[in-house]
């Protein structure tokens, strides 16, 4: 019976391990994606300025409340903006930019495809 | 005083030359077979004068002459002697006189090198060479004058940014602008070889080597400023997709898209619609980047100083030099229609333009993720930024079949191939996935797209290898280079996948144990350095049985008043270990960040395999010959 | 044929690149957020003095103009603001409220009492993250709040042509 709790407990730290470590990773990556506004061109995970500081504080704690990945990007778009994360969000505003290199892509392939097809005849 | 007066009236009279010689090049354009030798002459009296101005600037930063403008606001008294001198072209008005004598430099160069060619070609190349002259010209007297007055006389100067006392940065821009700017006579030139139809084998023979030059100072251009980056801004990253990174590799991209188009202009005089194309797009990538960082439109860690008037002039002359190749190509270009019908689906020519569709893909992505921001901003009002994730997401997947068709390309021949070593390919490729799928499964990374990734990257490699054994010495530039590149994936990747990093907050004395290290704060030193006081942090670091010592450092600058954190990096042959330490507002403690970086050594190894690849093309004519 | 309509083609899309760049030109590449915040943040915090927990429910409740600062002991344009702060906290119209930002207790006490304390409560925000929770990422800034919704935000130190747009406001 002792053997059994002592198994238990012992899965439970180790579980519970992955899961830190898991939740931080999960941060990293976050921290990874916002910019930091003050600092020219850094991301809040390399930046070491106060407001990085303070922002990566605020992403473990919204984390620890239970905010998901994305309701954390919301919540802080909600305060400063889209232009906060490096990653663009998949809207109205960026359609353009992710499609127009796969629209180039594709359109080259036509081209290839066409002169090789000529060459054929 | 003396030496910024020498400089400016070399400029001025730089200027005025360009005057007799495009006068001389018009009338021996019309008139004689030969080359008026009066034009060489006054294109080196052009050089001369600029490398005597860019001289004079030189002497006003070692002798501290802040009369001058450019040097009052970047440079001070207590500068070591060699940033004194590297400060001089470390600022908007001196890299631009840099960029004058790279220009005058090419084609003087160009003139002396090119004796066999048609002389209408040579001459028609110097005069599209002095719209370009002019306009810098131009642009630094009224603009961005490096010899600006100013009086009083202060005693002291602005000084320069302590993060850019730095060797590689030091020599970063002469060797990139060797690179970028050197690639405004491969835009001249294929202006002037198409305005007189003269694109053929031995065009393309000639322009490679001035090709290769550029592509070769570009590629180790772009390699010092990612290696200054790593060492120097302290979080151990050597690539950001920040602007001004972006613009250096667009040139970069179309170089090496125009080396192969050239290669295959050579042996088979085809292409030469994409040959041309790539010629103009090149140097107009250049003058857009110029642009875009010059200019106060983007917002980036090492922009110049901002003035939107330098970035219209700028913007007006990009626009007018992009009109102009518009012009003289749509006039003038004959497409080579008989020669395409050659195309036999499976050959090296068509490996070659799957290569320039990739590639061209890749200088899209970068390209629209650089100056999308500015476009939504402009039309909506709305800012966004585009920052790595985008960038990785659309390039990574594409990636695998690039690597896969750079491996298969170089083995097929010439016009046809029946491709006979298809087993053997097919093999390779399969040992190649197992290899990447035994690496990664004890990893939890994303799984799929890391696997065929590897495998791709670790194909490559082993065709390169296996290249060399079967064919020596033949073709050895090609596959020095390929090798290269697929180490360079190679590298990137496991560095990635990995890395670990220790963060933690340590007073002296202190120590932290994770279940991997343990990071013994051990003292704090301080010393006096000329121009700076530096904090020496030392930090014992264990991992299991090996034990490192490491020390990073605080400096605290007096001109101007900033504090930097120097990161102490040990490199070894496999890894790297990188540590900083910064203060905590308000806090007596120190964060320290400790992180090991495997293969980063490799990373910097297979850009100088790349280059050497380029190296051994340029030489082994020579050597042939 | 073709060819034209790809010349044609070309040449409106220089155009049009060439504009936007013209116009991207005189836009600042300096971010300001654009506050979509209206409401003001829920938050709960420590007073500087009594180390009271106060949540911001009972702070800006009243039926009057608010003026929440953001200030700290080490930033120097906040030494300029400070002095236009009292002057405008000696009129009754209007309450401020400071957030006092990422500093020591002992060098804040010494700031207010060198200059002055024009704040009816101060908000102690020892982390930074009630800052962020306001959409702020710096010292100074300043919102002007009434009925719980923010009505006009300044970054960076005020001056007197922006407290005279401030007490335009009150009237």
């Amino acid at each position: 019976m002792k053997l059994l709790n002592f198994f238990l407990v012992i899965l439970i730290i180790f579980t519970f391990n992955i899961l830190k470590a898991d939740e931080i990773k999960i941060q990293n990556k976050i921290t990874k994606n916002l910019r930091c506004l003050i600092c020219q061109g850094q991301s809040v995970y390399d930046s070491d300025s106060e407001f990085a500081i303070s922002l990566k504080l605020v992403v473990k704690n919204k984390m620890e409340e239970g905010f998901t990945e994305d309701q954390i990007y919301k919540f802080l778009t909600k305060k400063y903006g889209e232009w906060i994360l490096y990653d663009p969000q998949f809207n109205k505003n960026t359609y353009f930019l992710w499609f127009l290199p796969l629209l180039i892509f594709l359109f080259g392939g036509a081209i290839i495809l066409k002169k090789l097809i000529n060459i054929k005849k | 005083m003396l030496y910024s007066s020498i400089g400016y009236y070399s400029l001025i009279l730089g200027l005025i030359i360009s005057f007799p010689i495009i006068l001389f090049s018009i009338k021996n354009f019309r008139n004689e077979e030969v080359l008026d030798y009066k034009i060489i002459t006054y294109s080196f009296i052009q050089l001369f004068l600029v490398v005597i101005s860019f001289l004079g600037l030189i002497f006003s930063f070692i002798y501290s002459d802040f009369s001058n403008e450019t040097v009052f606001n970047n440079s001070h008294t207590t500068k070591p002697l060699f940033y004194k001198i590297s400060g001089t072209w470390g600022n908007h008005e001196g890299s631009l006189l840099l960029w004058l004598v790279v220009l005058t430099l090419f084609i003087f160069l160009f003139l002396i090198k090119s004796k066999d060619l048609l002389k209408k070609y040579r001459v028609l190349t110097v005069l599209y060479q002095q719209i370009i002259i002019i306009g810098f010209f131009i642009f630094l007297i009224k603009s961005s004058n490096p010899f600006n007055y100013i009086f009083p006389i202060p005693d002291e100067g602005l000084g320069l940014n302590p993060i850019l006392q730095d060797p590689a940065l030091a020599i970063h821009p002469p060797v990139l602008y060797l690179g970028y700017v050197g690639s405004s006579i491969i835009f001249s030139s294929a202006l002037s070889a198409t305005t007189l139809n003269y694109i053929s084998k031995t065009w393309a023979t000639h322009i490679k080597n001035w090709v290769l030059v550029s592509w070769i100072f570009l590629t180790l251009g772009i390699l010092l400023g990612s290696i200054w980056a790593y060492y120097e801004l302290g979080w151990g990253g050597f690539w950001f997709w920040d602007p001004v990174e972006n613009v250096s590799l667009m040139p970069w991209l179309a170089l090496t898209t125009l080396l192969h188009c050239i290669l295959v202009l050579e042996k088979r005089n085809n292409l030469s619609s994409w040959a041309i194309i790539l010629s103009i797009a090149t140097f107009t990538l250049s003058m857009c980047g110029t642009f875009l960082v010059r200019s106060g439109i983007l917002n980036s860690v090492h922009t110049f100083a901002n003035d939107p008037e330098r970035g219209l002039f700028i913007l007006t002359f990009l626009f007018i030099l992009i009109f102009l190749s518009l012009l003289i190509f749509f006039i003038f270009h004959k497409s080579d229609s008989q020669n395409s019908s050659s195309f036999f689906l499976l050959s090296k020519e068509t490996s070659i333009l799957i290569n320039n569709w990739f590639m061209m893909y890749f200088l899209s992505v970068v390209l629209i993720g650089t100056v999308y921001p500015i476009f939504l901003d402009v039309i909506s009002s709305q800012k966004i930024s585009v920052g790595p994730p985008f960038y990785h997401k659309l390039i990574t997947p594409f990636l695998i079949p690039f690597l896969i068709f750079m491996a298969i390309g170089p083995q097929l021949k010439w016009i046809k191939s029946g491709l006979e070593e298809k087993l053997h390919l097919v093999v390779l490729f399969i040992i190649s996935l197992l290899i990447s799928f035994l690496i990664v499964k004890n990893l939890d990374v994303n799984f799929l797209i890391n696997t065929i990734l590897i495998g791709s990257a670790f194909y490559l490699f082993l065709i390169t290898i296996r290249d060399f054994f079967l064919k020596g010495f033949k073709n050895i530039q090609q596959n020095i280079a390929h090798f290269g590149f697929s180490l360079l994936i190679l590298s990137i990747l496991f560095n990635n996948i990995f890395s670990s990093e220790l963060i933690t907050n340590l007073k002296v004395g202190e120590s932290f144990k994770s279940d991997r290290f343990e990071i013994i704060f051990n003292d704090l030193k301080k010393f006096e350095e000329k121009n700076y006081t530096s904090f020496k942090g030392n930090f014992s670091i264990r991992e299991n049985e090996i034990e490192d010592e490491l020390e990073p450092e605080l400096r605290v600058y007096n001109q101007p008043n900033i504090i930097t954190s120097e990161a102490d990096i040990k490199t070894t042959f496999f890894t790297d270990k990188f540590i900083t330490m910064n203060t905590v507002q308000n806090e007596e403690y120190f964060n320290i960040r400790y992180q090991v970086k495997p293969f980063m050594l490799w990373i910097w190894i297979s850009v100088l395999l790349i280059s050497l690849g380029g190296l051994i093309s340029l030489f082994k004519k020579k050597y042939e010959k | 044929m073709r060819n034209r309509i790809v010349y044609f083609l070309l040449i409106t899309f220089f155009i049009f690149a060439f504009v936007i760049f013209y116009r991207g030109l005189d836009n600042s590449n300096l971010y300001t957020p654009k506050t979509d915040l209206k409401n003001i943040p829920e938050f709960s915090s420590e007073t500087f003095l009594k180390k009271k927990l106060l949540n911001s429910k009972d702070i800006f409740n009243k039926d009057k103009f608010y003026l929440f600062n953001i200030w700290a002991s080490w930033c120097v344009p906040c030494r300029d603001e400070h002095p236009l702060l009292i002057k405008l906290g000696k009129g009754k119209k209007i309450e401020i409220i400071g957030l006092n930002y990422k500093d020591d207790f002992n060098n804040a006490e010494k700031f207010i009492n060198e200059l002055g304390n024009p704040y009816s409560i101060i908000l102690m925000d020892r982390n930074g993250t009630k800052a962020i929770e306001w959409g702020a990422f710096g010292v100074p800034e300043t919102f002007l709040i009434y009925k719980n919704r923010i009505i006009k935000r300044y970054i960076g130190p005020l001056n007197p042509k922006l407290i005279k747009e401030i007490e335009s406001y009150i009237e």
